[in-house]
């Protein structure tokens, strides 16, 4: 077993045969490593995070017909250590009332919930935290902690449109998790493991040819726990300011921004591992793990690019839209498709490969076909209700 | 003294201190944030015992709704949702006897159970957990009667509570 084979192993003895020739207990020598392995790990990830903003600052420009950040160093590729120095000598404002604690917890916990995610990240099929066996829960339990950060943002800045824009990103929250969750069970269910190393070892057909329908539905959601647009209304500038961090200035606030686009980041990544095969890319994930992780960090960043171009793109929904969409929509869809899903895997377990993906396809344009078709007949009720049936009958 | 007690030791102090604030402080938010911890510390004990997917589960069913008790605490209270009378009534000294007697109780029939003092054995290498809770929950030999029966009660409580919502027209 050399570095190039398992690299994270062999650094890993390395450094604890060194711990240990100093006289080191060992038990202590790997707490220590594996602390370290943490330390690199997050500053790998929050040096990305500061090159994610000129990504995003470059894109959303192109999108708009700009050229975006091209006047500090090449390409503006220094303009991000600009904002972070002009960020961190920013006067640090509390305002009057502020509950001083909270407020200053909750920017740490808004990073914190996005950080621990990259614990069950499998970078190659040799190099991740840990493979725990409930990995997609995990994903969901670490977003019910960011909601936390972002209420105790809106409520300790002592500012009503903060309160408003918690209360909105709860809503949205809490609302969209249950059809993450559902959806979330669909690989599940292929790979038989909530393990994310399995799912990725499982996937020699791409997840999304399978259930193009529920990588869809697991997009979708992810946009709204992400806060994003079309589901930005906690931030929603054009009636809230800006939200629930509106108090928030300096680097505090930057911790809200830097984490809200490595959250979009990671999202990409947990698109790519769930549906397109995480590291896995023909066979090149075989060659080397350093390949491994080039193929999932360049899928994640692909998966962050639709997030953004959708961002850039859509328009902000009402929240009333936004909870009768997800309720009378995306939930029942969700769960049917679930349900499908589980019973049409028992009934083609045995059967061609073939077979069991054209009956995975045909179920979910079938589930797809049908929703559209009732929530057609439905606006069109809706549409007579509103505007009169005569109305209608011309529009027809 | 193992690295798995003295995190115990940690975890059970700072669980029992954020329980104890829980019903102690004034401010109605600052009660549900000592609660979140409470119940991050009893996820973190979960994970102690080998129970990954029940801390998990307590994260995402605890914190979460704990979120939903905060919005509601923030919405139905005025800005300083501080109280100024007594915390404790003249009764406290039989609540606190009660539960004196209940801990010394419980700790007594512990005593007795041949288990108590027992190493638990180490869990074989390759044993799924989670594989063997869904195997339980819904085989007929296991608990698939009362996991139905507490399915039937949450979706009773869930219709009765969008009944009483619901604006009759």
């Amino acid at each position: 077993m050399n570095f190039w084979n398992d690299p994270l192993k062999v650094a890993a003895d390395w450094l604890t045969g060194i711990f240990t020739s100093w006289g080191m207990n060992a038990v202590l020598a790997n707490v220590l490593v594996a602390f370290l392995g943490v330390l690199i790990l997050i500053s790998i990830l929050m040096v990305l995070d500061v090159f994610l903003v000129w990504i995003e600052r470059k894109v959303v420009a192109r999108f708009q017909d700009r050229l975006g950040p091209n006047r500090v160093g090449p390409f503006g590729l220094i303009q991000p250590f600009a904002d972070i120095i002009k960020l961190l000598i920013k006067e640090d404002i509390t305002p009057d009332g502020a509950d001083k604690v909270v407020y200053n917890i909750a920017p740490l916990l808004s990073m914190m919930s996005v950080l621990i995610l990259w614990a069950v990240v499998p970078l190659a099929p040799v190099i991740l935290g840990v493979d725990l066996n409930i990995g997609v829960l995990f994903i969901i339990a670490a977003g019910s902690i960011g909601t936390l950060s972002i209420i105790m943002a809106g409520w300790s800045s002592n500012n009503k449109f903060s309160v408003i824009g918690a209360f909105r990103q709860v809503a949205v929250m809490v609302s969209f998790e249950i059809p993450m969750l559902a959806v979330l069970l669909i690989p599940t269910i292929f790979s038989g493991s909530m393990g994310m190393n399995t799912i990725i070892q499982s996937q020699n057909i791409w997840y999304v040819f399978l259930s193009p329908l529920a990588a869809l539905i697991f997009l979708i959601a992810a946009i709204a726990e992400l806060g994003r647009a079309p589901f930005d209304l906690a931030e929603g500038e054009s009636e809230l300011v800006s939200g629930y961090n509106i108090e928030y200035s300096g680097m505090k606030f930057g911790m809200f921004y830097a984490g809200e686009l490595l959250h979009a980041f990671t999202f990409g990544g947990f698109w790519a591992i769930m549906f397109f095969g995480g590291y896995r890319f023909f066979g090149l994930e075989k060659v080397s793990p350093f390949l491994a992780i080039a193929i999932i960090l360049f899928k994640a960043l692909v998966g962050y690019w639709v997030i953004m171009w959708i961002k850039y793109t859509m328009m902000r929904i009402r929240i009333d839209q936004m909870l009768a969409f997800n309720w009378k929509f995306l939930t029942p869809v969700a769960f049917v498709l679930v349900m499908v899903t589980a019973l049409m895997n028992t009934l083609l377990r045995g059967a061609d490969n073939w077979l069991y993906i054209t009956g995975m396809i045909l179920s979910n344009i079938i589930i797809a076909w049908v929703s559209l078709e009732i929530v057609r007949l439905v606006s069109k009720k809706e549409r007579e209700r509103v505007e009169g049936v005569k109305v209608a009958e011309a529009h027809r | 003294m193992t690295g798995e007690q003295i995190i115990f030791l940690i975890v059970g102090t700072v669980t029992l201190i954020s329980a104890f604030l829980v019903v102690t402080v004034r401010n109605l938010v600052h009660a549900a944030l000592w609660l979140v911890a409470t119940l991050f510390g009893v996820a973190i004990i979960y994970t102690l015992l080998n129970a990954g997917f029940l801390a998990v589960v307590q994260v995402v069913v605890y914190i979460g709704a704990i979120a939903i008790l905060f919005i509601f605490a923030v919405m139905l209270t005025r800005r300083q949702a501080a109280d100024t009378g007594t915390a404790v009534n003249k009764n406290w000294w039989a609540g606190a006897l009660m539960a004196v007697f209940t801990f010394a109780g419980l700790t007594f029939l512990l005593l007795g159970w041949s288990g108590f003092s027992k190493q638990a054995a180490a869990i074989p290498s390759g044993f799924d957990a989670v594989n063997q809770l869904g195997g339980a929950l819904t085989s007929p030999y296991g608990y698939v009667l009362p996991f139905e029966v507490a399915s039937v009660l949450l979706l009773a409580a869930l219709v009765g509570a969008v009944y009483l919502a619901f604006n009759k027209k």
